[in-house]
């Protein structure tokens, strides 16, 4: 039995809560712009990204910032309602890698 | 049956058991799939403070599915300190949680 998902973190210790605020990279800005698009379109719920989120591993959910953890979720969610492929997001990732290098 | 804050687009077949003032417990379950009543509430007791409307069941829109009927959502009321046992603020605090109707029972 699953008691208390890994997400599920109210009332656990989890140290000071930083209450500054701070710019977003332009990455971030698109990654909110296409999810917001996603819902408003009616392709995507916004309880299907919470769903992927909490599917994350542990180790990743904790290591990941607020934005990877959504466009990770955004990948998912997109696989699975058949908007792309697997293959095609692994070859379009393997294309941009490869423009990135020198 | 106390009347809504606010109209909800969603008419549902799914009724409202609760009113307002009624004490209720939150059921202490542990199914899988997208949870939307937090680990930390489940088997407390509060009471409710407003019905909200009805609204798709995120549970399962959660897994692409339409979510209806909709279903009875309560802003339940609960004492912090029963909540927290090493709770120091005021007797008086209150927490307020947004449950859906199949995650409550009559306390």
């Amino acid at each position: 039995m699953i008691e208390r998902g890994h997400h599920d973190m109210g009332g656990l210790p989890a140290g000071r809560v930083e209450r500054t605020e701070h710019d977003y990279a332009q990455w971030e800005r698109r990654v909110d712009a296409m999810a917001v698009l996603l819902g408003s379109e009616k392709i995507l719920t916004v309880d299907e990204r919470r769903k992927n989120i909490e599917a994350l591993p542990p180790g990743d959910y904790d290591a990941m910032s607020y934005y990877e953890r959504w466009v990770i979720a955004l990948g998912q969610a997109l696989i699975q309602r058949g908007i792309i492929t697997t293959d095609e997001l692994g070859r379009k990732m393997e294309e941009l890698e490869r423009r990135r290098e020198p | 049956m106390t009347q809504p804050q606010f109209v909800t687009e969603y008419r549902s077949s799914v009724l409202p058991r609760f009113d307002v003032g009624d004490r209720v417990k939150v059921r202490a379950a542990a199914p899988l799939g997208h949870i939307r009543t937090p680990f930390y509430i489940r088997g407390h007791t509060g009471t409710i403070e407003r019905l909200c409307g009805s609204f798709p069941n995120p549970e399962e829109l959660a897994q692409m599915r339409d979510g209806l009927p909709a279903q009875p959502l309560y802003r339940v009321r609960f004492r912090q300190k029963d909540v927290w046992p090493d709770y120091r603020g005021s007797e008086a605090d209150l927490l307020e949680i947004e449950i859906f109707q199949h995650w409550l029972e009559k306390a």
